[in-house]
């Protein structure tokens, strides 16, 4: 076991897979010789040379579709988008590409294709740089997205998705990359170093796709979270002093619903929270599925504590970010109606 | 010249929209093609530096002159069995061509795209390029699965969405996908298939492999973000893969001056990225066998990708739900000045002496007799149901393959969707 943080446990997997597999490769915008702007592939291409960890033009569209044209011959790529903000050029390859080759080919060919990015906000990166547009693609047949809330678990999952003979979506929440900040902007952030999560082996394990965990048993209430909220929930809760269940989901699509529905049933409250805008959000699915499974044991209408219907603003982004008194609020009104 | 009214002293902006020389009811009008001599275009080196052979890109690669005779330094000088050969594919294409165009008006299918007058482009770099390399065309290159003798009933059997359809009914008709014959799945989606064939090539480069992939695109679809990406990653990477652009001179309705083409040659796109360009004519059997050839050598040699403007002329509408007398003349196919690839081919043939009318004849004859075989055994598998739920397909699988691994919630659907149809059923 050793001590990591995000973009150690990351640029790990990559480095375990790579040196197991002789079909898996790295590329995108300054991944290469430089090692990425988050530093993700640094010494991978010193490591295994340039035409398996190579640098790519300024272009989403041609790094996912070189990807899935890689990945067709029978590669398995993992191609990182800077930030998932830059995703949508990639956009049209993502879905009517990638997304549905295994379904249109029936089955004759399938893409063992990584697709990383950084997202979400809390680091003043403005409208262009700390958007979490996950629910577009759990929206779309044939993607898995997966989001990862600490290092042990986001090795475990990028290695997962490597080894997955299908396109994966792995959203990497760029606030959390040097440590669990839990949305009091206030005050100072906790490194890694004191999380037991970051205990991470250095070799080859896996943590299931599609698989949530529940991070803290409660009674009182469930909180669904995945990725940097997942620390945001237990501040709250902790904060608050109320005993509530939180789920991580780890993979956004598929969701681990049974996890879902044991825990809505055994407190009978809810409340999702994520950083992505409201309309149209995974909160909004997860609360019908909830609704449809889990109905008469419900005390309370099913909450959700999300980022507003706007662009993610720059000098406001502390009014923006679903903290603990946005969540704070969702939960006690779940626990009072 | 009219006046901006608000700034008095300026001339009024006109947005200049492109109009093709002839509309319905005009004579056809190619006056504007100029058509250099079979023969007079060098063929560079393979190992050739693409800032050398620039001019390639303006002018028209041709082998088989006016007379039939194969001339000048591109004859690929073909033995007449492949010829023959090649002769034969083409042939071939048309006729099923013109027998799913039947089956699709007699209702067997909802649709179907011919590939009238471009039938050399596919069968050609079929014959030109290596059995194992790896094609992602349009669909219009039908002709590829052709040359690699891919079984006309199967191809038929994916126009009728029936039983015997490998794609279980799941892509509409050409639609067609074939691993083992290098025939990459084609797309509604255009022109995505194009950069994905430069990462396969990238792929195969990374690997040490030695195939070579061969992309296709129509001019229409060269203004999409994705045939930038393509011919940039392609260049960088020195990728091993030809870059087709099959110029047929119309997008739908909209004709290659809506894509760019007036301004200049589709080939000279080459130009600025760095790479190798050749126009070609795409209705000579031979040119596009010898400029395939090339392209692939190059590729093969380390010495990167090659961009190849196909010129030709979609002799018939888009598909069978466009009508192309509603925007061009009705005569515009049969007056192309680069002539039917397949009576040039023909002409080769009998110029050498190697072919006459009765064997065209009754090679015509059998072909015609092998497709109708081929369709009375395709049809015994069904035809596109469209008016009842007695599916062709076990319903059940229209929920494999969207993930390796069926989740929960798509076990959920299917169930769901089984008792819907149950209820109707009862």
């Amino acid at each position: 076991m050793t001590v990591m943080n995000m973009i150690q446990a990351i640029n790990s997997a990559q480095n375990v897979m790579m040196e197991r597999d002789g079909n898996v490769v790295a590329l995108g915008e300054d991944v290469g010789y430089f090692g990425g702007v988050f530093r993700a592939t640094e010494g991978l291409q010193r490591k295994y040379g340039k035409s398996r960890v190579f640098d790519t033009p300024i272009s989403e569209n041609g790094i996912v579709a070189t990807a899935i044209g890689m990945a067709a011959y029978g590669l398995r790529p993992v191609a990182e988008i800077q930030f998932a903000d830059y995703i949508y050029p990639g956009f049209d390859q993502l879905v009517s590409e990638a997304a549905r080759m295994r379904y249109r080919t029936a089955g004759e060919w399938f893409l063992p294709l990584t697709i990383r990015s950084p997202y979400g906000g809390g680091i003043f990166g403005g409208q262009t740089h700390s958007q979490s547009p996950e629910a577009l693609f759990a929206h779309v047949a044939g993607l898995k997205t997966v989001i990862p809330s600490n290092p042990y678990d986001a090795k475990g999952l990028l290695i997962a998705a490597i080894e997955d003979n299908d396109p994966v979506l792995f959203f990497e929440p760029k606030r959390i990359y040097n440590g669990p900040f839990d949305g009091f902007f206030d005050r100072p952030v906790t490194p890694w170093a004191k999380h037991p999560k970051a205990e991470v082996p250095e070799g080859h394990y896996t943590v299931p796709l599609g698989k949530a965990a529940v991070v803290r048993e409660g009674e009182q209430i469930t909180v669904i979270a995945y990725g940097t909220m997942v620390h945001v929930a237990l501040a709250t809760i902790e904060a608050q002093g109320i005993d509530a269940e939180v789920i991580d989901l780890r993979t956004i699509l598929p969701v681990d619903i049974d996890t879902i529905e044991a825990s809505v049933k055994k407190t009978g409250r809810c409340v999702v929270v994520h950083e992505a805008t409201r309309t149209g959000g995974l909160g909004a699915e997860l609360s019908a599925l909830i609704q449809e499974r889990c109905f008469y044991h419900l005390e309370a209408p099913v909450g959700r504590a999300t980022g507003f219907d706007t662009p993610y603003p720059h000098s406001l982004e502390w009014a923006y970010f679903p903290g603990p008194i946005r969540l704070g609020t969702a939960i006690k009104k779940a626990l009072e109606d | 010249m009219t006046i901006d009214p608000e700034r008095r002293n300026r001339p009024a902006l006109e947005l200049y929209v492109p109009e093709p020389h002839a509309r319905p009811g005009d004579e056809p009008d190619f006056s504007h093609i100029i058509i250099p001599a079979a023969g007079s275009v060098p063929r560079p080196d393979i190992a050739a530096q693409p800032g050398e052979m620039k001019d390639l890109a303006y002018t028209l690669v041709r082998v088989l002159d006016e007379g039939g005779q194969a001339v000048g330094p591109w004859d690929p000088r073909l033995h007449p069995d492949t010829l023959r050969r090649m002769l034969r594919d083409m042939m071939l294409v048309r006729v099923y061509d013109d027998r799913m165009y039947r089956a699709q008006r007699q209702g067997k299918t909802s649709f179907y795209m011919k590939s009238t007058g471009e039938e050399a482009i596919a069968v050609a770099a079929g014959h030109a390029l290596e059995r194992e390399d790896m094609t992602f065309p349009t669909y219009r290159q039908q002709g590829l699965l052709v040359a690699r003798g891919y079984p006309l009933a199967q191809m038929m059997c994916q126009v009728y969405s029936n039983r015997g359809d490998k794609l279980k009914g799941r892509q509409l008709p050409v639609m067609y996908s074939d691993k083992a014959h290098g025939f990459f799945s084609i797309s509604g989606n255009l022109a995505t298939q194009f950069p994905q064939a430069v990462g396969w090539a990238m792929a195969s480069a990374i690997k040490g492999d030695s195939r070579i992939a061969a992309a296709y695109i129509g001019d229409g679809s060269t203004a999409e973000g994705d045939f930038h990406a393509a011919v940039t990653f392609a260049g960088v990477y020195r990728a091993p893969v030809i870059l087709n652009i099959v110029n047929n001179q119309w997008a739908i309705s909209t004709f290659s001056g809506i894509a760019g083409g007036e301004l200049t040659t589709f080939a000279a796109r080459a130009i600025g990225y760095g790479i190798a360009g050749l126009r070609v004519d795409g209705n000579d059997a031979l040119a596009v066998y010898a400029a395939t050839r090339w392209a692939a050598d190059r590729a093969r040699s380390n010495l990167g990708p090659t961009l190849i403007e196909l010129f030709t002329y979609r002799v018939e509408g888009h598909s069978t739900s466009d009508d192309p007398s509603a925007y061009r003349p009705k005569s515009a196919g049969s007056n192309w000045p680069l002539g039917d690839p397949v009576a040039r081919l023909k002409q080769h043939l009998v110029v050498l002496g190697e072919w006459d009318d009765e064997r065209h004849q009754q090679l015509s004859d059998e072909l015609e007799a092998e497709v109708r075989a081929a369709q009375r055994e395709a049809e015994k598998l069904g035809t596109l149901v469209t008016s009842s739920i007695e599916f062709p397909q076990d319903v059940r699988t229209m929920f494999e393959d969207v993930f390796e691994e069926m989740p929960w919630h798509l076990r959920e659907q299917q169930t769901q969707m089984v008792d819907e149809l149950e209820a109707k059923r009862k």
